[in-house]
């Protein structure tokens, strides 16, 4: 118990500092600090231009939304990493637990989105002048909590993908782009086409930002619970699935002896 | 003369074709503005302005553009470097920006595909008319803004290298261009303060010309603005380019990575 706990949380974090080169501060402040912030500029400035929705609807909603760079890409790196590294072979021939190697991984992650989402939320929200009530931020916080957690659910299955596939940053772009139309981060997924919803309430984020744009105009935690357990519970069926994947391209490199191909 | 034009139409084919078989290329180049051209449209519908869906079209295409031109440009040397390929670039006898310039503009030429598939998503999915103002102006127009944008890249190649971290200053730089130069926003709506910035880019000038050739205006103004801006860009470039090469040949930092 006392390993799997240390593989979880220590391993978990050496892992990710060893693999994550966008922790130095000449990668992280422009890709996780400053960019997110003109998403939410260029997206509020789009709103107004073609006279629709409030500047808040885009701050919460891109806010919540560019979580999912951390998420997915950092996700992605911190297992998939090991094998540009040549270090994968040492992880899988270790007898460690494959749930707290794989899943203790994860929680730099999560915890590294929620500050992505949080920061940005507060610094385009001051710049915009949108108000922010100081009693719905711990609700908020819960919010991102959920949903960082439902997307690096999402980012397990790209890591899953990635032990196969070269062009991960290619993948990752691409369900990022998937993800500012489907989780209502720009649009209200009312308006969109009956597949579009259908898909859109099925992928991570979009209860989460529906909930923090509920909490952030006065709603309690209470009232978006709903839009929490959806949440959670898509987090983990996207967890489970990433899981399993993980498993399933350890076998499926064992048998082909395919493990460090690049 | 006609060594020079031959080696800019090798260079600027190899080039394209080239890019063209990057995944990462073509995903900025025709996959991703398709994303926020798909976004635009129906904020644009919702907002129901006439005209807005060519709008928002030819603007999510020239985002396109620009991000070709600022990863592929910004990281030209670097690139080079990695493959190896940068002590031949600098050690034939034709002067280095007869090379690097049809590398530059063929990064600005990729993001073609990004207008192309910008207007046939549009066009097949949302009833976007095809139907051009000044058709004419627009053929001039098109390759006028990639030119320019082409030129800026050779200004970006030149000075990213001299920065160690020049990725991620590209990462910084896709957004608030996007933004400023008035690709899917009107300029009047953005603070005074931006006006500047917006004039000396050729985006700006590129997409109101592409744009009032499209929709309808007069274009000459901004063609020919984008166009001198381009010159600028080339002086600009020519210098900064060879101070580069001055620089790596007295410090022997050519291949250092």
């Amino acid at each position: 118990m006392t390993v799997s706990l240390r593989i979880f949380f220590i391993g978990g974090l050496t892992a990710y500092r060893g693999l994550i080169n966008w922790l130095s501060p000449w990668i992280f402040f422009p890709t996780l600090v400053i960019a997110p912030i003109f998403q939410i500029l260029l997206f509020v400035y789009i709103g107004r231009n073609a006279g629709v929705q409030s500047d808040e609807f885009y701050v919460i909603g891109n806010a919540v939304q560019y979580a999912s760079i951390p998420c997915l890409f950092a996700m992605t790196q911190a297992i998939s990493g090991e094998r540009s590294q040549q270090t994968l072979t040492y992880i899988l021939v270790t007898p460690a637990g494959r749930l707290p190697l794989f899943l203790g991984r994860a929680l730099p992650v999560i915890a590294n989105a929620m500050l992505v989402a949080a920061f940005s939320l507060l610094v385009s929200g001051l710049i915009l002048g949108i108000e922010v009530p100081v009693s719905a931020w711990p609700a908020i916080g819960l919010v991102i909590f959920v949903a960082t957690f439902s997307c690096t659910g999402l980012g397990l299955i790209c890591a899953g993908i990635g032990l196969r596939v070269r062009e991960t940053a290619v993948l990752n772009n691409v369900i990022f782009g998937l993800l500012l139309i489907f989780t209502g981060a720009n649009l209200r997924i009312a308006e969109l086409p009956g597949w579009m919803q259908a898909i859109s309430y099925r992928v991570p984020l979009t209860h989460g930002i529906e909930a923090a744009r509920r909490v952030a105009n006065g709603a309690s935690l209470g009232d978006v619970s709903h839009l929490l357990v959806s949440e959670a519970a898509i987090g983990v069926v996207y967890t489970v699935l990433g899981y399993q994947l993980l498993l399933f391209m350890e076998r499926e490199s064992r048998k082909r002896a395919s493990l460090q191909v690049a | 003369m006609t060594h020079a034009l031959r080696l800019f139409w090798t260079g600027w084919l190899f080039n394209v074709k080239n890019l063209t078989m990057s995944g990462f290329f073509m995903l900025n180049a025709a996959i991703l503005p398709v994303f926020y051209a798909t976004i635009a449209y129906y904020m644009f519908r919702t907002g129901a302005r006439p005209g807005s869906l060519l709008y928002a079209s030819l603007g999510a295409g020239m985002m396109g553009i620009w991000s070709s031109t600022l990863f592929g440009s910004g990281g030209l040397i670097q690139w080079q470097r990695w493959q190896g390929t940068l002590e031949y670039v600098i050690g034939v006898p034709t002067p280095l920006i007869l090379v690097v310039l049809p590398m530059t503009i063929a990064t600005a030429s990729i993001g073609l595909y990004s207008v192309g598939a910008t207007l046939a998503w549009g066009w097949l999915i949302f009833d976007l008319p095809l139907h051009l103002a000044h058709p004419v102006w627009f053929a001039v127009a098109l390759p006028a803004a990639v030119l320019s944008l082409g030129l800026l890249g050779l200004v970006l190649a030149s000075t990213f290298v001299l920065l160690r971290n020049a990725n991620s200053l590209s990462n910084l730089l896709e957004y608030p261009v996007w933004l400023v130069t008035g690709l899917l926003v009107g300029l009047s709506l953005l603070p005074g303060w931006t006006r500047p910035i917006s004039w000396v880019l050729a985006p700006t000038w590129g997409i109101r010309g592409i744009r009032q050739a499209a929709i309808g205006g007069d274009p000459i103004v901004a063609i020919a603005v984008c166009l001198g801006l381009g010159a600028i860009y080339l002086v600009i470039g020519h210098f900064t380019l060879r101070y580069f090469e001055r620089l790596a040949r007295e410090r022997a930092t050519l291949a250092l990575a």
